[in-house]
């Protein structure tokens, strides 16, 4: 992802997109959109992908988490009368290099969340699949939790005060 | 600046990542994150389960010509959506609600105006201008309400709710805000069922006012 995001670089982008289409796609199905449509919307992700490159921050998100959000960003806009209520997007600067230990903590934290995923009890694990895909009401997910994400949450807090630092040393 | 105190709570922040609020809340929550750094490391954390989700996520392959395609794509201009920027006390998701426009402000009655930025079914959301010292009209409400205060401060039995603050009310709330001593509050209202108000006139006025 640094590499297309710094050098443009389309193999690389190649490379992202064998791996996240298919999971995209079928990720879009399920919450009930036909083929067709859902290849539009793989489209437009990965379109959005390359064209926004510049916002991806290493030390805030993963490449999954960051696609995730794209992904429910596009289908919204879609299905809804209304666009999704976006956050202000914080300014990064050009000359912000990533910290390479935060990327490699967020790293081991995330894949930390992936095993804890995979190794919840199968109900327990559909519950975490049906509530981010986006099957549960809030009111339903208020019900289920268990998932450790404490940790993650401070790493990406890290981050996040690391790029505000860094922008205030900027201005 | 006075720090925030009262967030959102997590199953929101859930329910927002995975994209299943109504517009109204979305409003609240998109509005806060671009205001609480701790709420935008949460709600990150939130997107870190989805993208673990999508990766686990059974692959269905794609046509054949969809890559080729995407790749003739990539030179062509390409038109995205930026996110909402701030305007005055308004944070970018609620400038953008209100179109870059100043509120058009509706008398409630006791000073207090509203602005409705949305209405329909599945939930309301409204801007509120509470002048120094004045209460808005005792009201309940179906369901949950959430205030993000843009302007000033408010305070009922649950506390008192400064800038960036959110309150979470449900249906056995019947509250009575307030509106701090030095300027006027100015606040952002969701709920996911119409408002009712206590008092005889307010509900007079509702079929007018659309509360
Ligand atoms: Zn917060």
């Amino acid at each position: 992802m640094i590499a297309v995001r710094d050098n443009r670089d389309r193999a690389a982008f190649a490379s992202l997109f064998d791996y996240f289409a298919p999971r995209l796609k079928g990720f879009i199905m399920r919450t009930g959109t036909g083929s067709g449509q859902a290849e539009e919307i793989v489209q437009e992700v990965m379109l959005t992908v390359w064209n926004k490159s510049d916002l991806f921050d290493p030390g805030r998100a993963q490449v999954s988490s960051w696609i995730y959000q794209i992904a429910r960003n596009r289908q919204i806009d879609k299905i809804r009368k209304e666009n999704r209520a976006l956050p202000e997007e914080l300014q990064m600067e050009e000359e912000t290099e990533p910290d390479a230990g935060q990327v490699l903590g967020l790293q081991q934290e995330a894949d930390r969340l992936k095993d804890a995923i995979r190794n919840l009890k199968p109900e327990q694990r559909e519950m975490i699949e049906k509530a981010y895909l986006g099957e549960l009401t809030h009111q339903e997910i208020k019900q289920q939790t268990g998932l450790p994400l404490g940790t993650i949450k401070s790493r990406i807090r890290l981050g996040l005060e690391r790029l505000r630092h860094e922008l205030k040393h900027i201005r | 600046m006075k720090t925030i105190t009262h967030h959102i709570p997590d199953a929101l922040l859930a329910a927002y990542a995975a994209g299943t609020l109504p517009y109204a809340y979305e409003m609240v929550v998109a509005a806060h994150v671009s205001m609480c750094d701790a709420c935008r490391a949460d709600l990150a954390a939130h997107e870190a389960v989805g993208g673990a989700v999508l990766e686990d996520t059974a692959s269905t392959a794609v046509s054949a010509d969809l890559k080729s395609n995407l790749m003739d794509l990539l030179d062509m201009p390409f038109e995205t959506r930026s996110a909402p920027t701030r305007k005055g006390i308004y944070p970018g998701p609620i400038a953008e609600a209100l179109k870059g426009k100043a509120p058009r402000w509706r008398p409630l009655g006791g000073g207090v105006r509203q602005d409705i930025l949305d209405a329909g079914p599945e939930g309301s959301a409204r801007l509120l201008f509470i002048p120094p010292g004045m209460a808005v009209p005792d009201h309940s409400h179906n369901g949950l309400e959430l205030t993000l205060v843009l302007q000033g401060s408010f305070s009922d039995d649950a506390g008192e709710f400064g800038v960036g603050d959110v309150e979470v009310a449900d249906q056995e709330v019947d509250h009575i805000p307030t509106a701090g001593p030095d300027v006027p509050c100015i606040c952002l209202a969701a709920t996911d069922a119409p408002l009712k108000f206590n008092s005889w006139l307010p509900r007079l006025l509702q079929p007018v006012f659309r509360i």
